[in-house]
């Protein structure tokens, strides 16, 4: 039982990386059902790699890097809303290259500074177990208002997530709430990089919801087991990098991405097994 | 907008509520009316009148407009000339009166619903953001289920069930919604005898309830015999009157016939119809539609 909590509670930094991992989930859960159920897993991924420019020139001139992240997040969003407008190629295209273009400005940008390897290697795979008191409360604030968006835009959201067309008919702009989502998360990815880092915040996003989304029926139960999951693969992560030294942020995700393919295969199993009983029935 | 107990189809009118007044303003008039995207015309001069519990029926092939003018109707697509007024107001401006069933539903297999969740987003219009959901919003909606037959299946994840049940659940939810003008894009598609007949009497229910339908379909036997008018689309209006002035044999062939690309072919249609039009429009004229 000792090798199961001991770590969080003699090691305050422990403690704080667990807390801060519960609110990240929790943020990246409510997002992440959306990005799946309007399949934005790729501008999720754009968002998240293509704050990186913004991150590297806040560390190059001595700013707290997250508000570098909030302005590298504003231009992707200003991107890929512009280029979903007007491009006549499929968007995926487009923005495909914004996104490899702002990661290698990032790289390039980074490249200037003294310490390389070990700044990149913070902003792409995060610094959870540095994790502050002020970086726990400003997560804490960001995951309330994700919240707050999701409760209040519920209705929409759900039309949006159903139907476009239908959305806009019954009366909500389409064009507003597809923003308001990129902005959910968008100020995901500002607030979660320093935990899990750029290139896994992406991971916690969709691994989760997606595992979810095979188990629900609803989506307020998605989201509840896509909380389940993240927090669960917050906590074995943790544990598991403590107790074998290994790198923290990628162990996270590759317990929250083991948790999807395990549901993956159990699902699958499950149905092939339904299908069978019920093709028996009906002869 | 909060919503305190009403009943919808005679609520009063706060942000366009249903009325279903009947003052006689047409629920929906084209004048010369030209559709299409992006600013290539469709289908232009189009010119009809839609009246409270009237039905109209869109009949034409794939690409023939159909769709084109059930988005126009419904603000999706801009006009690209003419006029369109719906409820006497540029269309796009009455989300709580209009009813839209879309031909597809891409989300329909990831997401996490159940029917009856599916069903409820047909009163969302009438209710915003904010407005609460109450007992009678449950009651229609299990009523708009009953009355398509899937009332059994309210709990099912909506991508465990077949085509012609999610098909059904769409139309409940259109149901679902009691608006004033119901704008459906194929809604017997997929549908087996049961749901046709199901849907059929759903229909009827509607327009004795006094709401308009504007259907764009492909059955001439019973979906169009049940309509008021029927405009006969070809990318262009090729006739548009009763069922019984315009759903002749040789009109039929002709709208169908026309988008047969072989240009001699074409051309004979062409000229026929040309005769015809006049022929047509001047009963429905005599009609006073």
């Amino acid at each position: 039982m000792n090798v199961l909590v001991t770590p969080f509670s003699s090691n305050s930094f422990m403690l704080h990386a667990l807390i801060a991992g519960v609110l990240v989930s929790i943020a990246c859960a409510i997002v992440g059902t959306f990005v799946i159920l309007r399949g934005l897993a790729f501008i999720g991924d754009a968002l998240a790699h293509g704050v990186l420019p913004g991150i590297a020139v806040a560390i190059l001139v001595g700013f707290p890097g997250i508000i570098g992240a909030a302005i590298g997040a504003a231009f992707m969003i200003g991107g890929i809303t512009t280029i979903t407008q007007r491009s006549r190629l499929s968007s995926d295209t487009a923005i495909g290259l914004l996104f490899v273009g702002m990661l290698s400005l990032g790289v390039v940008i980074i490249s200037r500074s003294n310490s390389f390897s070990g700044d990149l290697t913070r902003i792409l795979f995060g610094e959870i177990l540095g994790i502050g008191i002020p970086a726990i409360l400003i997560q804490l604030i960001a995951t309330i208002i994700i919240a707050v968006i999701a409760v209040i835009c519920a209705r929409p959201f759900l039309l949006l997530s159903f139907d476009r067309e239908q959305a806009e008919v019954a009366g909500f702009s389409v064009r507003l709430y597809h923003n308001i989502m990129l902005l959910m998360i968008a100020a995901t990815v500002v607030v979660s990089f320093q935990t899990v880092g750029t290139l896994l915040v992406f991971g916690l996003l969709i691994a989760p919801a997606g595992a979810g989304a095979l188990l629900a029926r609803r989506i307020e139960a998605m989201m509840a087991w896509a909380m389940l999951f993240g927090v669960l693969s917050m906590y074995s992560g943790l544990l598991i990098s403590y107790h074998f030294g290994l790198a923290t942020g990628a162990a996270i995700v590759l317990v929250a991405v083991a948790i999807f393919f395990v549901v993956f295969i159990v699902q699958n199993i499950r149905h092939r097994h339904l299908v069978q009983t019920q093709e028996l029935r009906h002869g | 907008m909060d919503s305190p107990k009403r009943v919808v189809a005679s609520s009063p009118d706060r942000t366009g509520a249903s009325t279903l007044s009947t003052d006689g303003t047409p629920y929906v008039q084209a004048n010369h009316l030209s559709i299409g995207y992006s600013r290539e015309v469709v289908v232009g001069d189009i010119s009809f009148e839609l009246r409270q519990g009237q039905a109209v029926a869109l009949i034409g092939t794939n690409g023939s407009g159909k769709s084109t003018l059930l988005k126009t109707i419904v603000g999706l697509l801009p006009l690209l000339g003419g006029q369109l007024s719906v409820f006497g107001r540029r269309p796009g401006n009455n989300p709580r009166k209009i009813s839209y069933l879309n031909q597809f539903h891409a989300s329909g297999f990831i997401l996490p619903l159940r029917a009856v969740d599916v069903v409820r987003m047909g009163r969302f219009p009438l209710h915003g953001l904010w407005g609460r959901m109450d007992r009678q919003d449950d009651e229609i909606v299990l009523s708009a289920m009953r009355s398509m037959g899937i009332e059994k299946l309210a709990d099912y994840p909506l991508r465990s069930l077949s085509g012609g049940q999610q098909q059904r659940t769409y139309l409940a939810q259109v149901l679902a919604h009691q608006a004033d003008l119901l704008v459906l894009d194929e809604p017997a598609a997929g549908l087996d005898a049961g749901g046709r007949e199901l849907y059929l009497q759903a229909i009827d229910n509607e327009l004795r309830r006094g709401a308009s339908v504007v259907v764009a379909t492909h059955d001439i036997q019973e979906e169009a015999a049940l309509c008021h008018q029927v405009l006969l689309l070809a990318r262009r209006v090729v006739a548009i009157g009763t069922p019984q002035q315009v759903l002749r044999p040789d009109a039929l062939l002709e709208t169908f016939g026309i988008v047969v690309s072989d240009d001699k072919r074409l051309h004979v249609i062409e000229a026929k119809h040309g005769h015809n039009d006049g022929h047509w429009l001047s009963d429905q004229k005599k009609q006073g539609l």
